[in-house]
């Protein structure tokens, strides 16, 4: 990458206060997001994988800033998203869309589909009330979708197409970055690969950047430029996706990639099976996160937090864990 | 795709015509609504059209214009008594109730029982009890629906940006609603009633300002639970404003379930409106109401037709608008949903 990156994330952070007690005081923290950084070039899928709850979600939910964050800085094209204003945030929207995992809560069922499609287009007054009809044709037609489907509601289409119908929304206002939060993992295979297949090409011909947020590594592996790992909140490894699934240097990595099912019968690998549970957000482990599963952890990875450090001779290539501060 | 009707209403409606007591609930509602509109059609001491001297006249028309400001009397009818004319005039038709519902009538047929010419009697002042209930039923279905309005709009509006948008904006409107349930409304409302002159606009205003606490209530849990789906952050992502989520994604999903509650809150506008014209208080006396026939029969116990027909009116009306909130509710819950 020559250019700088579309969106740096730094340090973010996003801080659930947990209530309970007499008055409703603050007993407790939940870090879903802790102190995670990674940028996003032009024209780049980045992959944020992990499994359910390691806050995956939620950070591309706050860099959007559709949660405000706890802590931290996102800069999108070095605009500082955080600080902005209310009328500058409205004029960055145009630029940043976020695709849902459910394609049925994340349409308004007593909209039709062009009142769905159209609205953005009115709110940010990017069409007159006799051109809205034609762009909405037009962006139904983008992914796949017949323009006389405007009259329509959500509830008349099948899983696949509401999907589409939400994508379609998304480019709308002709955004750079799109967030895809686990955007095929509610269909089914043979839908999730015309999906996938639609926001690769959509990416391709539209020059978008996504961040695209999954549990699901084969999706990743077949989209993602680059990935980033997440696990209790923190992101504990990036790679370019090659790299990672070639040679996965985090103990967490390892074990994730060894327990995804490769669609081979002829391929006979023993799955790293992890000891005990995720632990719980609300008391995580001393240290690095990972310790009390990590078959190579030490009294040291009690003790500190390993950095997201910089391998040598890669700088695209991070990991947080101690195991790898020896080969300096 | 299925045969079933496309729109969520259309569902509802039809759910809704499933069910017998429902249905029948809204026959009548739909049935005093009409009554309530063409009173002066129905009962009015004026006839539609009269042929008098070889000329033609249509009275009742031209009081609306002379209301309005438009017309005026002709001469020959100014102040006229059409009853007297009635018996010179070569034709008429007159009203099925020949009668204004105000029209005290002091010559003779005072407390008249239930007969051909006074179908349900009349009262001390030779009042026919007929004209009165069906111009009652205009006060009482206005009051029902103005008390309704504005508590809908109230407990919308403040129901909606506590759910919304949650934190101490919801804590502090929480605690207001919990203090108006505090507040005894009956007794405001003797109160605020003495001290204004009696007016139903006065009536109207209590009633609606202190009952919307119930419909806050309903439209902030509904809040709650829409504005956590991913359609409403869909809008917010794409930079539509607050009072447009509010009211174009969040409201339409969110206000079935205080459909419900306006039904059952005109029943109970309707039952306080009888209850204080029947304690006399509120209503000018001159206004004819179901309550205020029904105050009537206080004095006067012999008179059972001044207490059985606005007894039976107010009755009827409460039960059928209860009987449609609740077949409403039913209709409202997929959970109930057996068909």
């Amino acid at each position: 990458m020559t250019a700088a990156p579309l969106i740096e994330v730094r340090g973010l952070k996003k801080y659930f206060p947990v209530r309970g007690g007499v008055f409703s005081r603050v007993g407790a923290w939940v870090k879903a997001v802790d102190d995670v950084s990674f940028d996003v070039g032009r024209r780049e899928v980045f992959a944020l994988v992990g499994e359910s709850g390691c806050g995956k979600t939620t950070a591309g939910r706050t860099l959007l800033r559709l949660m405000e964050p706890t802590a931290g800085q996102v800069r999108f094209d070095g605009a500082s998203v955080f600080d902005l204003g209310k009328r500058e945030l409205r004029l960055l929207r145009r630029r940043m869309q976020l695709i849902f995992q459910d394609p049925y809560s994340s349409l308004n069922p007593r909209m039709t589909v062009g009142g769905i499609i159209g609205e953005p287009l009115r709110v940010h007054g990017l069409a007159t009330s006799k051109e809205l009809d034609a762009r909405v044709g037009a962006l139904l037609e983008q992914v796949g979708l017949a323009p006389e489907y405007r009259t329509r509601y959500p509830h008349e289409f099948s899983g696949g197409q509401r999907q589409r119908i939400g994508i379609a929304r998304a480019l709308a206002l002709g955004p750079d970055f799109i967030v895809c939060d686990e955007a095929v993992s509610a269909l089914d295979v043979s839908i999730q690969a015309q999906i996938l297949n639609l926001l690769q090409d959509l990416q391709e011909s539209l020059d978008l950047s996504y961040l695209f947020i999954s549990h699901d590594l084969n999706v990743v592996q077949h989209l993602a430029d680059r990935v980033g790992v997440m696990y209790l909140g923190r992101l504990v490894e990036t790679a370019r996706t090659e790299d990672l699934f070639r040679e996965p240097l985090h103990p967490y990595t390892q074990a994730l990639l060894s327990a995804n099912p490769v669609p081979d019968p002829g391929l006979d690998l023993e799955p790293q099976v992890l000891p005990g549970e995720v632990p719980s957000p609300l008391a995580p482990p001393t240290g690095c996160h990972f310790h009390p599963r990590c078959r190579n952890a030490t009294e040291r990875c009690a003790r500190e937090t390993p950095p997201l450090r910089e391998q040598p001779g890669d700088t695209l290539r991070q990991v947080a864990c101690h195991l790898y501060d020896e080969e300096h | 795709m299925s045969a079933r009707p496309q729109t969520y209403f259309g569902r509802v409606w039809a759910e809704l015509r499933t069910q017998q007591r429902a249905v029948w609930g809204l026959r009548i509602v739909v049935t005093l609504a009409v009554v309530a509109l063409f009173a002066d059609f129905i009962a009015s001491d004026k006839p539609l059209y009269m042929q008098l001297e070889g000329l033609t006249y249509f009275p009742l028309f031209r009081e609306y214009g002379v209301q309005l400001g438009w017309m005026r009397w002709q001469p020959e009818l100014l102040n006229a008594d059409f009853a007297a004319l009635n018996r010179v005039a070569d034709r008429a038709l007159w009203p099925p109730i020949p009668y204004a519902s105000t029209a005290v009538d002091l010559t003779g047929e005072v407390f008249a029982i239930p007969s051909a010419q006074h179908w349900l009697g009349t009262d001390a002042l030779g009042r026919d009890v007929a004209a009165g209930m069906v111009h009652g039923t205009r006060v009482s279905l206005t009051i029902g629906l103005v008390v309704v309005a504005i508590q809908a709009s109230i407990g919308i509006l403040l129901g909606g940006v506590a759910g919304y948008y949650g934190g101490w904006v919801d804590v502090a409107l929480s605690r207001i609603f919990e203090l108006m349930l505090g507040i005894p409304t009956f007794f405001l409302i003797i109160t605020v009633a003495a001290i204004f002159p009696p007016s139903i606009y006065v009536i109207m205003a209590i009633l609606g300002l202190t009952g919307w606490v119930g419909i806050a209530r309903f439209i902030r849990g509904e809040f709650l639970k829409v504005r956590s789906q991913d359609f409403v952050t869909a809008a917010r992502s794409l930079g539509v404003s607050d009072a447009r989520v509010m009211f174009r994604h969040i409201l339409p999903n969110a206000v079935a379930p205080v459909l419900v509650s306006m039904a059952f809150g005109v029943a109970s506008a309707i039952l306080l409106e009888s209850g204080l014209s029947f304690l006399g208080i509120g209503v000018p006396q001159h206004l004819v109401t179901w309550g205020s026939i029904l105050a009537e029969s206080r004095a006067s116990t012999f008179a059972w037709w001044l207490a059985v027909f606005p007894g039976a009116a107010i009755f009827v009306t409460v039960t059928a608008y209860n009987l449609l909130g609740d077949g409403l509710r039913d209709a409202l819950d997929p959970k109930l949903d057996v068909h």
